[in-house]
C-alpha cells in the first residue's frame, strides 16, 4: 500500500526495512526529520538511535558499528557533511559498508537552509583527505529515495565501499506517495573481517587505517583502486529520454531534474528535439552513455554555479560544446529559465536554421 | 471575543494547506480574517509563502518577519496578540506535533478565556500516524505542550496528487476507531471535489491545493 512521506522519513524508513537497527546523528535543517524518524522508530525495532554530541562524533560510531559488521547510517546536511569528512575519509580508508545521506543547503560555509546542489565536488571528489571515493547516490523522488537507500546498502556492502546518498532540501522535504513494496530486498554479504568477537575461534580481526610502511599502504591504496576500476564499469547508472534524434541534452540530477523535465517537454511541445540524460550515480559517473549519443551541444543543469558540467566535459571528451546553467544559494531554476537558455545554446551552436 | 480556529496534529499531516483554504472559505463568508503562522518548527512550506496571494485576497497574515527566510528563527511575532479582544476571525496555523505546539502554550491562558475551536488534523496515509492509537500518542503529546484540548477531528487522509476517492474511504474503518478512543467527532473529510465524490456534502472540505512544488 502507498503512504505519503516527506524525503527525509522516506529514507529512514527504507533503512529500518533494509536491516539498519545503528543510527547516529546530530539535528540540522532540511534533514532533521530523517533523525526524528529515528527516533521514534529504531527503539520499536530493537535498534539504536543516538544523538551524538557533534557530527565527528556521530560518523565515528558508524565507523564503531560499520567494523563490527553491522548496518549502520548517519545523516546531514552540507555544513556537518564537512565536519564528517574526516571520519568518511576513515571509513573509506577501512572500506567499511555504510551509508551516509547528505541533504544539501546552501553554501558554502554555514550557508543558508534553502535546497542546494552545491556539493557535488564534495561528494564525488572526496572532501576528506586521501586517494578515495564514495559511491554517489543522487534519487529524484520521494520513492527514489527510499529505493537507493535499500540499494545503498547493499551496494555498499557488496564493495565494501561507503555510499551516499546525495539529496537537497526540497527532496527531503517535500511529500510524495511512496510504496515500500517497491524497494530492494537486503542482501546478505560475508563479512568475515567485522571485529564482532572472536569467541577463542579465530584470530583477532582488526579494522584500521593506519599503515606506517609506506609500501604497506601503497598496497592498500592500489588494491582499493582496483576495486574503484571494477566499480567504474559495474556500476554506472542513468536514466535517458529522447536521446536518440536530440540537437541538444539536458544533464540534471536529483530535484533538478524535475524541472528540467518539464522544461523538455515545453521545448519538444515547440518541436526543439531536447533530450535528457540524468545520471543516477554521480559516481561513478555514467560516462559511457555520454559517448554514445551524439547531440549538437549539451547542458547541464545545477543548483551551483556549475559541478557536474566538468564531468560531463569528461565524459564526452570535449567532443561536443558543454554550457551550464544553474542557480545556486538556495534558488531553484524555473522550466521557463532552462527553456530559453537551451534555445540560446541552439541559436549559437546552429546559427538561425533550427 | 473573536472567533478562534487552530489547526493542529503531526507535521506533514497538511495543516497549513487546511488553514489556507479554511482562511479563504471564512474570508468567502463574509468574515474579516487572520492567519497566523505559528509554526517554529519547519522554515519548508509554510503560509508565509503564500503571504502575497493571501493578501491579495483581503486576509491578513501575521508571520515571522524571517519566516521563510535564510535566518528563519523560532520566534512568535507580537501581532498574535491581535487575535485577542480584536473582532474577526483569527486562524492558527501550527507547528506538527507536540515540538510545535509548545509555541501554541504560551497563549493558553488568552485562548481559553476567549474561547477557541482546536481541529485535530490527520492523515492515516502518514506511517507514524496510520493507526489510531499513534494519533491518540501524538494527540496527548500536542495537548500536554499546548495545555488546550482538541474540539474535532479533520480527516485529510490524502497521498498527494495521487488521491483518489478510495483513499479517503479507505479511512473511515479507523477514523471510527479513533473517535472512540478520543471521544471526538471527525467533523469534515478534506480533498479535492474530485476526490471528494463519495462524502456527504456536509461534511465535505473541498479545497484548493496551494502550497506548491517548483515543477
Amino acid at each position: 500500500m502507498k503512504v505519503l512521506m516527506k524525503g527525509n522519513e522516506a529514507i529512514g524508513e527504507a533503512a529500518v526495512r533494509s536491516g539498519c537497527r545503528h543510527f547516529f546523528g546530530y539535528p540540522i535543517t532540511p534533514q532533521t526529520e530523517l533523525s526524528a524518524y529515528m527516533a521514534k522508530k529504531l527503539p520499536k525495532a530493537g535498534g539504536v538511535f543516538l544523538q551524538a554530541e557533534s557530527e565527528i562524533s556521530a560518523v565515528n560510531m558508524v565507523y564503531g558499528a560499520a567494523a563490527a559488521g553491522v548496518r549502520a547510517m548517519t545523516s546531514s546536511s552540507s555544513p556537518g557533511i564537512s565536519l564528517k569528512a574526516e571520519g568518511i575519509s576513515y571509513l573509506a580508508a577501512a572500506d567499511l559498508p555504510c551509508v551516509i545521506v547528505n541533504i544539501m543547503r546552501g553554501g558554502p560555509g554555514l550557508g543558508g537552509i534553502q535546497p542546494a546542489q552545491s556539493d557535488y565536488f564534495q561528494a564525488t571528489r572526496g572532501g576528506g583527505h586521501g586517494d578515495y571515493h564514495l559511491i554517489v547516490l543522487a534519487p529524484n523522488s520521494v520513492q527514489e529515495m527510499a529505493s537507493l537507500t535499500a540499494e545503498g546498502f547493499n551496494i555498499s556492502e557488496k564493495y565494501g565501499i561507503p555510499v551516499m546518498l546525495l539529496g537537497d532540501g526540497t527532496l527531503g522535504q517535500m511529500m510524495e506517495p511512496v510504496d515500500f513494496d517497491l524497494i530492494p530486498e537486503p542482501e546478505a554479504y560475508e563479512k568475515p573481517w567485522a571485529a564482532c568477537g572472536t569467541e577463542n575461534k579465530r584470530e583477532k580481526n582488526v579494522v584500521k587505517t593506519l599503515y606506517l610502511e609506506a609500501d604497506e599502504l601503497e598496497r592498500t591504496v592500489i588494491e582499493r583502486e582496483e576495486k574503484y576500476t571494477r566499480v567504474k564499469k559495474e556500476l554506472q547508472r542513468y536514466e535517458e529520454k529522447y536521446t536518440d534524434d536530440a540537437d541538444i541534452i539536458i544533464s540534471s540530477y536529483g530535484i533538478t531534474s524535475r524541472i528540467v523535465e518539464t522544461a523538455v517537454r515545453k521545448l519538444r511541445d515547440e518541436g526543439i528535439k531536447a533530450g535528457i540524460i540524468r545520471p543516477i550515480t554521480l559516481w561513478p559517473f555514467p560516462e559511457d552513455i555520454y559517448k554514445k549519443v551524439d547531440p549538437k551541444a549539451f547542458l547541464s543543469v545545477e543548483m551551483s554555479t556549475g559541478q557536474m558540467v566538468e564531468d560531463i566535459k569528461l565524459a564526452c571528451e570535449c567532443r561536443r560544446p558543454v554550457y551550464f546553467t544553474g542557480r545556486t544559494g538556495g534558488v531553484i531554476p524555473s522550466p521557463q529559465e532552462i527553456a530559453e537558455k537551451a534555445k540560446q545554446i541552439l541559436k549559437e551552436v546552429c546559427g538561425d536554421g533550427i | 471575543m473573536s472567533e478562534i480556529h487552530i489547526f493542529s496534529g503531526h507535521y506533514g499531516s497538511g495543516k497549513t494547506e487546511i488553514a489556507v483554504n479554511f482562511a479563504i472559505a471564512q474570508q468567502k463568508a463574509g468574515k474579516n480574517v487572520t492567519i497566523i503562522d505559528l509554526d517554529t518548527v519547519n522554515p519548508y512550506f509554510r503560509t508565509g509563502d503564500l503571504r502575497n496571494m493571501l493578501e491579495d485576497m483581503g486576509i491578513s497574515v501575521i508571520a515571522g518577519r524571517f519566516a521563510s527566510s535564510n535566518v528563519d528563527m523560532p520566534l512568535a511575532p507580537a501581532e498574535v496578540m491581535r487575535a485577542f479582544g480584536n473582532k474577526g476571525c483569527f486562524i492558527f496555523d501550527v507547528g506538527g506535533d507536540e515540538d510545535g505546539a509548545y509555541a501554541l502554550g504560551c497563549y493558553a491562558g488568552r485562548l481559553k478565556k476567549n474561547g477557541f475551536e482546536m481541529h485535530l488534523v490527520v492523515n492515516l496515509r502518514r506511517p507514524l500516524t496510520a493507526a489510531a492509537r499513534d494519533i491518540m500518542d501524538i494527540k496527548r503529546g500536542i495537548e500536554a505542550a499546548s495545555r488546550l484540548e482538541f474540539t474535532d477531528i479533520y480527516n485529510n487522509t490524502n497521498l498527494s496528487a495521487e488521491t483518489d476517492a478510495d483513499t479517503i474511504t479507505s479511512s473511515v474503518g479507523e477514523l471510527v476507531e479513533l473517535e472512540r478512543l478520543s471521544g471526538l467527532k471527525v467533523v469534515k473529510h478534506c480533498g479535492t471535489k474530485a476526490a471528494l465524490s463519495d462524502i456527504e456534502e456536509s461534511k465535505a472540505f473541498p479545497m484548493e491545493l496551494y502550497l506548491k512544488l517548483p515543477f
